[in-house]
């Protein structure tokens, strides 16, 4: 089967070709513009952080070296040999480093439960939607943006100043991280809420906290336990560096480990590590689906 | 009708909707002691995280009194001479710096390998699982352990933080890159298909037209993200404003550390509404909230 393609005559089809060209030529020139601003971005950001080539070039070769040296025994009758060979010998630690992995996680979870318990109450206050005082809820934003902005780590060194060493200032500072991260997807979650039921449950005479417990929350809860789960384990990962700064966890471990070079324990500690994330990812994203499925039916 | 009436109705109804659905009036004993069950056991690890990680509570309320007393000395946010500000304000310039080359090497780098991750592009199993697997060790790995990494690698400096950066965004962006292309339509590459065109048009003509505005908004999110994880690598000697508020709170200069943070605070809110901005002109629609 062949089919004709009709030509429209030229007289017709000359606007619409310039049209469609100088649209084309409209979108390159932003392009180019773009590319330009990005280029020179770039240009002045490498000088400002001190972008040396050279030197990148030169030492290039100890990454993979080094990647390479982690892998292998430094000490003891295994000095040499790669660490697969004698598993027992590599993971020398493990009764230790296990122990901290699990306090890694607590640290983890008791921080998001703080968090999120608090972010449960901030969120209602800081949502568009549920007509709150003005002044409240804007209070409640800036505070919740302070807590996102400033990162966990830097919380945890005020606190191990405040609280002394261990895992106490950790929890308290993923905790607090924890309120401004959650608070906002929360309180996002609350916007796009149905604000039917609400309207109705205050038009049956329920308070404003009655209204919120009996309309939103049962609505919105599925999605909060997404996102808690969510934040556990990006909080695991932040937990794991807590010991950099003193603050509990197997972080401590870690960075003597690679400030003394000890380098097969610097690839046993973040095998171990490595290997816990991924398992509470598969488990928390497992959970996160059935949760949303959850939602989907009721 | 009369109240008698109405009730009486009302009665009867409920009878018939009860008998209707017993699930949601007589609940099985399982699924009314599910949610406290499930709120049981959380509160039950929640108290024994408390106990395994050595809390005090009255050791907690001397913290929070010294907490207290440090946030007093935070007041007023001083940097007593301009000079220093100037000190602040160029470490706070090569943070932005850091945050921008760290997420444009990566995004560059984490592009190709993308489409070695994505399923309908590279239809092999095994390529698929172990660029996935391969993504997620990376991702599984802290910047800030990068940063100790890289620090020895190419020296103290902002140059091992663009490294550190690089690496912890390569694996997210492989990541979220590969899930958008797997996400793609696939009508439009089967019509490139079919006028003729071959597997990289496809790629060129079919694919990227959907993808590069979300990869576009993606890369807009990280550069607002990266800022503040950039803050904080100067914690390990890898550059930015981070070396210079971790000295601080160590010589307790706690008019200093609030300064900084005030600095640190207004340049994310910079460029959260700048790069919103441009997140907004690239998708043509309200920003994602992310």
């Amino acid at each position: 089967m062949s089919t004709t393609v009709t030509r429209l005559p030229d007289a017709q089809l000359e606007p619409l070709t310039r049209a469609y060209a100088q649209s084309l030529a409209a979108k390159r020139r932003w392009l180019w513009l773009g590319l330009a601003i990005f280029v020179a971005c770039f240009v002045l950001a490498s000088f400002s952080a001190d972008v040396r080539l050279q030197v990148f070039l030169d030492n290039f070769w100890r990454f993979p070296d080094y990647i390479v040296r982690i892998f292998h025994f430094d000490t003891g009758a295994n000095t040499g040999r790669i660490v697969f060979s004698d598993p027992a010998d590599w993971m020398w630690g493990i009764g230790k480093w296990t122990t901290q992995l699990f306090e890694t996680i607590l640290i983890a979870y008791v921080g998001t439960i703080v968090g999120a318990i608090f972010g449960f109450f901030l969120c209602f206050l800081a949502a568009e939607n549920l007509s709150m005082n003005g002044w409240i809820r804007n209070t409640a934003k800036r505070f919740l943006e302070f807590c996102r902005t400033v990162p966990e780590i830097v919380f945890a060194l005020i606190f191990v100043v405040a609280f002394g060493l261990g895992p106490v200032p950790g929890v308290l500072a993923i905790a607090l991280h924890t309120i401004g991260a959650l608070g906002k997807q929360f309180s996002e979650v609350v916007e796009n809420a149905d604000m039917r039921p609400f309207e109705g449950v205050t038009a049956s005479g329920a308070t404003w906290a009655e209204s919120v417990r009996f309309a939103i929350v049962p609505q919105v809860l599925a999605n909060f336990a997404s996102y808690a789960l969510l934040r556990f384990e990006i909080n695991v990962r932040g937990a794991s560096v807590m010991g950099f700064v003193g603050a509990g966890g197997i972080g401590q471990d870690l960075v003597e480990a690679i400030r003394k070079f000890y380098y097969a324990d610097v690839s046993a500690i973040l095998v171990l590590i490595i290997v816990t994330v991924m398992v509470i990812d598969l488990l928390t994203e497992r959970l996160r689906h059935h949760l949303v499925g959850m939602e989907h039916r009721s | 009708m009369t109240q008698n009436s109405i009730a009486a109705k009302a009665a009867a109804d409920r009878a018939a909707l009860i008998a209707r659905y017993p699930d949601v009036f007589h609940p099985s004993i399982g699924k009314r002691l599910l949610t406290p069950g499930i709120v049981a056991a959380l509160a039950a690890l929640f108290i024994y995280g408390l106990i395994f990680l050595g809390f005090d509570l009255w050791k907690f309320i001397v913290g929070l009194g010294r907490l207290g007393q440090f946030v007093w000395f935070m007041i007023p946010p001083t940097t007593d001479s301009w000079a220093r500000f100037f000190v602040y304000l160029d470490a706070l310039f090569e943070t932005i710096a850091i945050a921008f080359l760290g997420v444009s090497i990566a995004a560059a780098l984490a592009f190709p390998m993308s489409f070695l991750a994505a399923k309908n592009v590279i239809p092999s199993r095994i390529i698929h699982f172990m660029s996935r697997r391969f993504l997620d060790t990376v991702r599984g790995v802290d910047e800030l352990i990068w940063a100790l990494i890289w620090v020895g690698v190419v020296g103290l400096g902002p140059f091992a933080g663009v490294l550190a950066l690089v690496c912890s965004n390569f694996g997210a962006f492989g990541k979220l890159f590969s899930e958008a292309i797997e996400a793609v339509d696939r009508k439009q590459g089967e019509g490139v298909l079919s006028t003729g065109g071959g597997e990289i048009a496809n790629i060129r003509f079919g694919m990227l037209p959907q993808v590069l505005p979300i990869i576009g908004g993606q890369i807009l999110y990280f550069f607002e993200s990266n800022t503040r994880s950039a803050t904080i690598i100067g914690i390990v000697g890898a550059g930015g404003i981070g070396l210079h508020l971790a000295e601080q709170i160590r010589t307790l200069e706690y008019q200093h550390v609030s300064a900084l943070i005030l600095m640190i605070l207004v340049a994310v809110v910079a460029i959260d509404f700048v790069s919103s901005r441009l997140r907004f002109a690239l998708i043509g629609r309200k920003p994602l909230h992310t």
